[in-house]
């Protein structure tokens, strides 16, 4: 069915605000699309993402419009979310999410996709989790890691902003070594949790640690690491989104605290497993990414 | 392994012929089995045609769990696997029942609380899975001893929760728990319980049906909220936090949201009165003035009490309460008219259900209510506790 749920039924359609009109009429569903969908149709098109209720100028904002943009076929995808600032965005994403409890998003959407894919056997569904640093590193570690360990088919997108932000900016596992935060007075006494590193070890066939800086590379990180999630095996990608708010910085300087970490502690990492390279080499020659 | 694709409109995907729920439980014609109560569990969860199930290693449930993958293994069961504890095994369920699987799994004792935080959210996303609570109490010192304390921290999550004496009653509650949970009226999740080794490891013997009958699957398209699959509007749509928006439309509508959790649990009732034959059910003599009320193994206890008592020349009659969410209030209120003293026997040291008793019915009933005797998980509760609890208020200072 996916894309046909978001028809409007005719009685309706009158009534309906315009932005669920253009939910129909101009967002970039896979199934209309030629090509693989990305952030080249953002300034045309209609976004899965109505708005947010984030800070301005907060890059958790702009990544997970880079996201929601290069999913391969949202009409057909599932995000399962966390508690934290991420969470503040789900209700404006136009797609099924899900937000269970703090930490047990890989869990959940381990239970998901299995029933999905016994559900629907004939149909990729496509299951994303999407949650913040705390949610992935901290109380979640166990479900994130076990559903690596497991080979579930899943993606997992951790938005890095290395603080436990809605709750006020309290240390983090992602939080740099020697940071002062709420709850670490002194600052940080250990080092930042290499998680891109624990997720190849744990099995992950596609693993990257990057900067939300360049919209491009995520929304390619993003298409790959579900494909791959789909075909293979479970991704993970570990995507700094700096909380503006806790670190000092003005609504304009996301970006430049984001390209100023692309070279430290977000230096370019990425495994792709040799089953996950030789698949993304024939999805390219198909045309699929 | 079998596929869903194989169901027909007769038959589910192992080749069950789809039945109603009336049928395989009060028509069909039944043949004796001597059986455990984690072998029931595996005989009725065949009979089910249940999608999804994921486990967890704890005494005394892990041999039901193992036998639920078993019947994975058969071709019975269409998702099956170990989660990593309980915590993630209850939202690995949630998962599978969001995304319209009928779901369930089991736990026991320390296990319950491990997951806890889960069964307040099962209820409040209207998820309609089983959960077999083989009961076993809590630690520390730790125990795998007789008890069901663990219960109480159940009865405020939103959750029904029915409580079994035996194996034939889990057999038949296990397959009346999904039909009723998962009506569109209802659909909130429910705890079967029983009292572990008595039940989960006891031989009993028990009427079964055929197995080459089934339930109909379950239809998330009938649900009170869209399942979690892509497939049903509205496409733009969470599940479940309204706070999110931070303004007084949010604060109302997740006041209304727990009071509509709490009205389904009683919009149950008439459900399990039919298919449960009652939510009580009474034991004894009519007019007695000493009654028992009692769950699961303790009004099996109760009972032999009850008759040691009629040996003695003392009137007296069991109300075993088959559901404890929803409370069935009415006819207990019923049942104790002219009794003078209720005794509550309970293998747990906080006396749950007695607490239960005298809450619900403060002020509509002038029976004194004892709470007693209480084991603690330290004995099997024999019924000379039970007598001595009744001769000293009844024959006071003579003793039994």
């Amino acid at each position: 069915m996916g894309l046909d749920i978001y028809k409007i039924n005719p009685e309706f359609r009158e009534i309906m605000p315009q932005e669920i009109i253009d939910l129909e009429e101009k967002a970039t569903w896979s199934e209309k699309m030629q090509k693989p969908r990305g952030i080249k149709e953002l300034p045309e098109t209609k976004e899965l993402l109505e708005e947010h209720s984030l800070c301005a100028g907060c890059p958790e904002a702009a990544a997970l419009r880079y996201v929601l943009s290069a999913l391969p076929k949202p009409e057909d995808t599932v995000i399962v979310n966390s508690t934290g600032c991420t969470s503040l965005m789900f209700p404006h994403i136009a797609l099924h999410t899900v937000h269970s409890l703090f930490g047990n998003q890989n869990a959940v959407a381990s239970g998901i996709k299995r029933v999905l894919d016994w559900r629907f056997p004939e149909t990729e569904k496509d299951v994303v989790v999407l949650a913040g640093d705390g949610a992935t590193v901290d109380i979640g570690l166990d479900y994130t890691l076990q559903s690596f360990f497991r080979q579930e088919n899943i993606t997992t997108i951790c938005f890095d902003n290395e603080v436990y932000a809605n709750t006020g900016g309290q240390e983090s596992g992602m939080t740099a070594k020697g940071q002062v935060f709420k709850m670490a007075p002194t600052g940080k006494k250990f080092e930042k949790v290499p998680m891109w590193e624990l997720a190849t070890t744990s099995g992950c066939h596609y693993s990257v640690n990057m900067t939300a800086s360049a919209p491009k590379a995520v929304a390619k990180a993003v298409r790959e690491a579900i494909l791959v999630a789909r075909e293979i095996g479970p991704t993970y990608l570990n995507i700094y989104t700096p909380c503006i708010l806790e670190i000092g910085l003005s609504a304009n300087e996301g970006l430049g605290e984001m390209k100023d970490q692309d070279k430290d502690r977000f230096a370019s990492y990425k495994h792709v497993s040799p089953e996950a390279e030789a698949f993304l080499k024939k999805c390219k020659e198909e045309g699929r990414l | 392994m079998s596929k869903r694709s194989d169901m027909t409109n007769t038959h589910n995907w192992s080749g069950q012929k789809l039945v109603s729920t009336d049928h395989l439980l009060f028509e069909a014609p039944r043949t004796k089995h001597f059986m455990t109560g984690s072998e029931v569990m595996k005989e009725a969860i065949k009979r089910c045609t249940v999608d999804a199930s994921v486990s967890y290693p704890i005494t005394p449930q892990s041999e039901a769990a193992h036998l639920i993958g078993e019947l994975w293994a058969e071709g019975y069961v269409g998702v099956y696997f170990r989660g990593e504890n309980e915590f993630g095994v209850m939202s690995e369920v949630a998962g599978c029942s969001m995304a319209g699987a009928r779901t369930v799994t089991t736990t026991s004792g320390p296990g319950t609380l491990r997951a806890m935080e889960n069964f307040a959210m099962w209820s409040g996303t209207r998820a309609p899975m089983q959960l077999c609570l083989m009961a076993r109490g809590i630690n520390s010192p730790l125990t795998i001893q007789p008890d069901n304390l663990e219960v109480q921290y159940l009865l405020e999550t939103g959750m029904q929760i029915w409580y079994a004496e035996n194996v034939q009653e889990l057999f038949d509650m296990t397959i009346a728990a999904f039909t009723v949970a998962e009506k569109p009226d209802v659909h909130v999740p429910i705890v079967t319980v029983v009292d572990g080794f008595f039940v989960s490891h006891t031989r009993e013997a028990v009427m079964l049906p055929d197995d080459d009958i089934a339930l109909h699957p379950y239809d998330p398209y009938k649900a009170p909220l869209p399942p979690i699959d892509s497939e049903m509007p509205p496409g733009r749509f969470l599940r479940d936090p309204f706070v999110m928006k931070s303004n007084y439309i949010s604060y109302a509508t997740h006041a209304s949201w727990q009071w509509e959790i709490r009205s389904a649990i009683e919009r149950s009732r008439p459900y399990a009165e039919h298919y449960l034959k009652g939510l009580v059910h009474i034991t004894g003599d009519e007019d007695a003035e000493v009654a028992f009320v009692a769950c699961g193994t303790a009004s099996n206890q109760s009972k032999e009490a009850q008759r040691e008592l009629t040996k003695l020349g003392i009137k007296s009659k069991v109300i075993k309460l088959r559901t404890i969410r929803p409370f069935p209030e009415q006819e207990l209120l019923e049942a104790l008219k002219g009794v003078k003293h209720a005794f509550v026997p309970e293998f747990n040291v906080v006396g749950w259900l007695a607490n239960e008793v005298r809450s619900k019915l403060y002020g509509k009933c002038d029976t004194e209510i004892v709470g007693g005797p209480r084991v603690g998980g330290g004995m099997s509760l024999p019924a000379e506790a039970i007598l001595k609890e009744v001769m000293e208020k009844v024959n006071p200072g003579k003793g039994a």
